[in-house]
C-alpha cells in the first residue's frame, strides 16, 4: 500500500495523539504538538499539487480542499499559541501537568476528527467524525474542572449530543431516500454516488431529512435558537480550544450542512434549502449583535461575535448563486483567521490581567502595547472596517443581496452595524485609557497573532488570482 | 410468514414507545433506571428480530451490545453511583407528570403524521419502524428537558440513542452506522458516568443540575 497525502492528513494526527498520550513532560510534548500540526498542514497543501484518487470512504474535491487547508493552517498556528499559553497555565498552577498530556493527545484527536469529517466520502463516516470532534471538545472544555467549566462542558455535551442525534436521524433518512434508487448497502451512503442519483430520490423524505440535518448540524454551527452551548464553551475552556472551536469546528459543521444543501439543490422536487438557511442566518446575526452589548466576560463577547458571523456566512450560502457563495467562502476564511487571532490575543490578555472580566481589563495599549494593539487590530477587522479582509467579504455579501432582496440586505446590514457598535463600545475601555490592576509578565507568542492579522490585511487589499479562481470554482460547485 | 414478521417487529417497536412513556412519569431514580433497562432489553429483542428477518448476522452484534451493555452493565453502574452518592430520593421534574405525558402524546402524534406521510412509498416494515423510532427519539428529548437531575438526563439521552439504533437497524442494509453508533453510545456512556458524574460529585456534592446553574458564567 502506498501512502498518499490523503492518508497522511489523517494518519499524522492519529499517530501523534498516540505518541503524545504516552510521553511525559510539557516542553517536549508541546513541541511535538506543533511539529505534528505543521506536518499535517504540509500534507494538506500537497493535496493541491498531486490530487489523490477518491475512494469509497475518502474524497478530495475542490470544496473540501479549501476547508482542509484552512483547518490545518489554523490548527498549526493555534498549536504554536497553545505552547506558550499552556506553559503559563502550568506555571500559575491552573492546569496540572498530568492533564497536559491528556490535553495534547486530545488536541490531535480533534484534528484527526475534523480532517476526517472534511475528507469523508460517506455521510455515515462524516457523522461519526463530527461526533468524535464533539466528544473531544467536551472533554477539553471541562479540563479546568472549575464549577463554570463543568457546567459549560455539561451544557455543551447535552446540547451537542442532541444536535448530533438529530443529524444521525437525518442521515438515516437520506439513506432511506437513496435506497430505492441506488440499492441497499454501502453505495447508498457514498457521497459521490448520492450526488449522481440525487434527482431521482423521493423529495418528501429528502425534505424531512434536511430539516433534521439543519437542526442537528445547525446546533454545532451555533445558529440562533440552538446556540446556547456556544458562549459557555468558549468562555470556560482553555483559550486555544476557544480559537479552534470558533475558527474551525463551526466551519466543519457548516461544511456538513453545505454537502446536504448541494444534495437537495440537485433534486428539483425537493424544497429549496436556501430560504431556511437565510432565515436562520439572519436571526443568528441580528440576535447575536444585540447580545454583544451586555457582555461582562471578554471571551463570551467574542463567542457571540462568532454566532453573528456564522449567521452571516449561513445567510450568504443560503442566498446561493456564484457571487453570494464566493462571498460566503471568503467570509468564512476571513472569520476563521481573524477570530482565532482575537482569541490568541485574548488568551494572553486574560493571563496578563489574571481575569476575563471586561470591567477589570483597561488601558491595554498602555500596559501591554503589543497585545493591546493586536486586539485593537483584530476587533477592527472583525467589526468589518475597511481595508481589512472581512470588510471585503461583508461588502460582497450585502451588495450581492441588495441586487436580489433589498429588504434582507437591509436587515443584514443593520445587524452588522449593531455588532460594530457593541464591539467598539467595549474596545474603548479595554484598549485605551488608564491601565488599572496588576499586570503579570507573560511569554506571549506574537507570531501566530500577527501572522493571521497580516493575512487578513493583505486579503483586504489584494486577493491572488489563483485563490479567486479557486473560490469561484467552489462557489459554482455549491450552486 | 410476512404477517408474522411484520407483527413482531411492530409489537417490539411499539413496546419501545410505550416504555419511553413509562420512563416519563417515573419519579424515583432507581425505578427510572430499571425501566431504562427494560427499554434496552426490548431494543435488543427488536434488533435481533431485524437481524433474523433481514438475514443480517452483523446486527446480532448490535443486539448483544444493547443487551449486555445497555440493559445490564450501565443500569448496574448507575445503581452503584446512586447508592454511593446517596441521591435515591425523588426526582425534581421541571414539568409536572400530566403535562409531560400530554406533550409526549403530542410528539408521538407529530412523528406519526410526519413520517407516515413522507414514507408512503417505502416498504411498510421500514415505514412503521421509522415512525416509532422518531417517537422514541422525541420522547428521549422530552425526558432530557423535563428533568433536572444529571443521572436522569443521561438516561434520557440513552433512550434517545435507542431510538436511533432502532431507526438504523430498520433501514434495511444500512452500512457502517449500526456498529459504529453502538460503539459510540458505549463511549458516551463511559464519558458521562466516568468523568462527569464523578467530577460533578467531587465539586458539588450533588448531581442536581440546578446546582450547576448557580455557577453560570455571568450570573455571579
Amino acid at each position: 500500500m502506498n501512502l498518499n497525502a490523503l492518508d497522511a492528513v489523517l494518519a499524522i494526527p492519529l499517530f501523534a495523539a498516540a505518541v503524545l498520550a504516552a510521553l511525559p513532560g510539557y516542553q517536549l510534548t508541546a513541541k511535538l504538538n506543533v511539529l505534528a500540526s505543521l506536518l499535517t498542514f504540509l500534507a494538506a497543501i500537497s493535496l493541491f499539487v498531486i490530487e489523490p484518487r477518491s475512494g469509497d470512504y475518502l474524497l478530495v474535491d475542490d470544496l473540501n480542499k479549501v476547508f482542509i487547508v484552512l483547518t490545518t493552517f489554523v490548527a498549526f498556528t493555534t498549536s504554536v499559541f497553545s505552547a506558550s499559553y499552556i506553559g503559563h497555565e502550568i506555571e500559575i498552577g491552573r492546569l496540572k501537568p498530568a492533564y497536559v498530556r491528556f490535553y495534547h493527545a486530545m488536541y490531535q484527536v480533534l484534528m484527526f476528527a475534523m480532517n476526517l469529517a472534511l475528507l469523508a466520502n460517506n455521510i455515515g463516516l462524516m457523522w461519526v467524525a463530527i461526533e468524535i470532534a464533539t466528544l473531544t471538545t467536551v472533554l477539553m472544555v471541562g479540563i479546568y474542572r472549575t464549577h463554570e467549566a463543568l457546567e459549560a462542558a455539561w451544557k455543551y455535551f447535552i446540547l451537542g449530543s442532541v444536535g448530533i442525534a438529530l443529524a444521525l436521524f437525518g442521515t438515516i433518512l437520506v439513506y432511506m431516500a437513496a435506497k430505492p434508487v441506488i440499492g441497499e448497502g454501502l453505495y447508498a451512503m457514498v457521497w459521490t454516488v448520492l450526488v449522481v442519483h440525487a434527482a431521482k430520490f423521493d423529495p418528501a423524505l429528502l425534505n424531512v431529512a434536511f430539516v433534521f440535518l439543519l437542526l442537528g448540524y445547525g446546533t454545532k454551527v451555533g445558529l440562533a435558537p440552538l446556540h446556547a452551548w456556544l458562549p459557555d464553551a468558549h468562555a470556560e475552556g482553555p483559550t486555544p480550544i476557544s480559537a479552534v472551536l470558533s475558527g474551525l469546528l463551526l466551519n466543519v459543521a457548516l461544511y456538513a450542512l453545505l454537502r446536504f444543501k448541494i444534495l437537495l439543490a440537485l433534486n428539483p422536487a425537493a424544497i429549496a434549502p436556501g430560504p431556511l438557511m437565510v432565515t436562520m442566518g439572519l436571526i443568528s446575526c441580528v440576535f447575536a449583535a444585540f447580545m454583544l452589548y451586555r457582555r461582562r466576560d471578554i471571551k463570551r463577547m467574542f463567542a457571540y461575535s462568532s454566532i453573528e458571523h456564522m449567521g452571516i456566512i449561513v445567510f450568504a450560502f443560503g442566498m446561493g448563486g456564484p457571487l453570494a457563495n464566493f462571498a460566503g467562502l471568503l467570509h468564512m476564511t476571513m472569520h476563521s483567521l481573524t477570530k482565532s487571532a482575537i482569541f490568541f490575543a485574548v488568551g494572553h490578555i486574560a493571563q496578563v490581567k489574571g481575569t476575563q472580566k471586561i470591567a477589570d481589563i483597561t488601558g491595554l495599549t498602555v500596559s501591554t502595547p503589543l497585545l493591546g494593539w493586536g486586539l485593537v487590530l483584530g476587533v477592527v477587522a472583525i467589526a468589518g472596517l475597511p481595508p481589512l479582509g472581512i470588510f471585503m467579504s461583508e461588502f460582497l455579501v450585502v451588495s450581492s443581496t441588495f441586487a436580489r432582496q433589498p429588504w434582507l440586505a437591509t436587515i443584514l446590514a443593520l445587524g452588522i452595524l449593531i455588532a460594530l457598535g457593541g464591539l467598539f463600545l467595549r474596545l474603548n475601555t479595554i484598549a485605551f485609557g488608564e491601565p488599572r490592576g496588576s499586570t503579570a509578565p507573560t511569554h506571549a507568542s506574537y507570531v501566530p497573532l500577527f501572522a493571521h492579522l497580516a493575512i487578513v490585511f493583505v486579503a483586504g487589499i489584494y486577493l491572488p488570482p489563483t485563490l479567486v479562481s479557486g473560490f469561484q470554482n467552489v462557489a459554482r460547485l455549491l450552486g | 410468514m410476512h404477517g408474522l414478521v411484520f407483527d413482531v417487529a411492530h409489537l417490539l417497536a411499539g413496546s419501545l414507545v410505550l416504555i419511553s412513556f413509562i420512563e416519563l412519569y417515573q419519579d424515583r431514580l432507581f425505578a427510572l433506571i430499571n425501566i431504562f433497562a427494560a427499554h434496552a432489553l426490548v431494543l435488543a429483542l427488536s434488533v435481533a428480530w431485524q437481524a433474523y428477518v433481514q438475514e443480517a448476522p452483523h446486527l446480532y452484534i448490535t443486539a448483544a451490545i444493547a443487551l449486555v451493555f445497555k440493559a445490564v452493565v450501565i443500569p448496574m453502574a448507575l445503581h452503584r453511583i446512586i447508592v454511593r452518592l446517596g441521591i435515591h430520593r425523588e426526582i425534581e421534574t421541571v414539568v409536572g407528570i400530566g403535562p409531560a405525558m400530554l406533550l409526549g402524546m403530542g410528539l408521538v402524534a407529530l412523528s406519526m403524521v410526519v413520517m407516515l406521510r413522507v414514507t408512503a412509498e417505502a416498504d411498510p416494515l421500514a415505514r412503521e419502524d421509522l415512525a416509532f423510532s422518531l417517537s422514541v427519539v422525541l420522547l428521549g428529548l422530552l425526558l432530557m428537558v423535563t428533568r433536572r437531575n444529571a443521572v436522569s438526563q443521561v438516561i434520557g439521552f440513552m433512550s434517545l440513542e435507542n431510538g436511533l439504533v432502532l431507526a438504523a437497524t430498520g433501514a434495511k442494509g444500512m452500512p457502517l452506522v449500526v456498529e459504529i453508533s453502538v460503539a459510540f453510545s458505549v463511549l458516551i456512556a463511559f464519558i458521562v458516568i466516568g468523568i462527569f458524574l464523578f467530577r460533578i460529585r467531587e465539586r458539588f456534592d450533588t448531581v442536581d443540575v440546578q446546582a450547576l446553574d448557580r455557577f453560570r458564567g455571568e450570573r455571579k
